[in-house]
């Protein structure tokens, strides 16, 4: 286990924040990537 | 073969799409092993543990100022030249140096507080950084606030000479003015001031794997930012038939 001492707190909050940045931001891309697939897609199929 | 075939959004889609796990892949290993490496790395004498913070740090803030010199280029491409591809890869890379100059100003004050005893300082580069995080927030609210594409293009590339001001500001502050609680280079060369190769290591991996994590993103963003695109077209088309 590695112990961070009296700075855990700093620590695994910059740890914590930036990796749910980071999560929220490839989960945004690939949403909306999926979603102008599936439009044009069916706009392609409709056209 | 001219690097300006890739400006055809079609040979672009072909060549991202064959590119694109391989980038995923480097990304994924170079990011979580250096990450992982650097969290498992000793204290250090007078930082503690917080020393650790680095590996976000530095490469989030690095990646901040290069994305914006990418959108530099792409937008210079497009003013120049009309590429309509480079207009979207800067678009598309905006929402991701917006992250990253977050995580560099959240990480930055998250350390600063235990080292410097404050979170925030008017310190010449911290200022910079946090207006350069202004520049994104309105490249990306120009993007959406113009209706016609190739206006939004232009003015945002517009505003992207502007902002190239800060970003190279936020970069090589500390040299123009010597004051302030930020320090120089992370990574100096410098005898004496060099970084140990403890944390040096760990940190080069990380930094490889924030940048081919944002080309990773600016892959799949730009090729969603070419799917609207001709989706819009496709229902234009439909509009007036």
């Amino acid at each position: 286990m590695i112990e961070l001492g009296k700075y855990a707190g700093a620590v695994l909050g910059a740890y914590g924040v930036s990796l749910a940045l980071l999560g929220g931001l490839i989960w945004q891309t690939l949403a909306a990537n999926a979603r102008a697939r599936r439009e044009l897609e069916k706009q392609e199929r409709h056209g | 073969m001219s690097i300006w075939e890739y400006a055809n959004p079609v040979k672009f889609m072909r060549t991202s799409g064959a590119v694109l796990p391989w980038v995923v892949a480097g990304a994924a290993v170079c990011t979580v092993t250096g990450l992982v490496w650097g969290f498992s790395t000793p204290d250090d004498y007078r930082q503690g543990s917080t020393v650790k913070i680095v590996f976000l740090h530095v490469p989030a803030a690095m990646m901040a100022i290069n994305i914006w010199v990418m959108m530099l280029v792409t937008s210079l491409i497009w003013l120049i030249r009309r590429h309509h591809v480079s207009a979207l890869a800067a678009k598309a890379a905006a929402p991701i140096g917006a992250v990253m100059t977050v995580i560099g100003l959240i990480t930055g004050a998250v350390w600063g507080q235990p080292m410097w005893g404050t979170w925030w300082e008017w310190d010449p580069r911290l200022t910079s950084f946090l207006i350069l995080l202004l520049f994104y927030i309105g490249y990306i609210a120009l993007w959406s606030a113009v209706e016609d594409p190739d206006s939004a293009a232009d003015l945002t590339g517009v505003l992207c000479l502007v902002g190239s001001v800060f970003a190279l500001l936020s970069r090589y502050a500390v040299f123009f003015w010597n004051q302030g609680l930020h320090q120089g280079a992370s990574l100096s060369v410098q005898s004496g001031e060099r970084m140990s190769a403890v944390y040096r290591y760990p940190l080069y991996l990380t930094m490889l794997g924030f940048g081919l994590l944002f080309l990773s993103l600016l892959l799949v963003r730009t090729r969603t930012e070419i799917r609207r695109r001709r989706l819009a077209a496709l229902q234009a088309r439909e509009m007036r038939a």
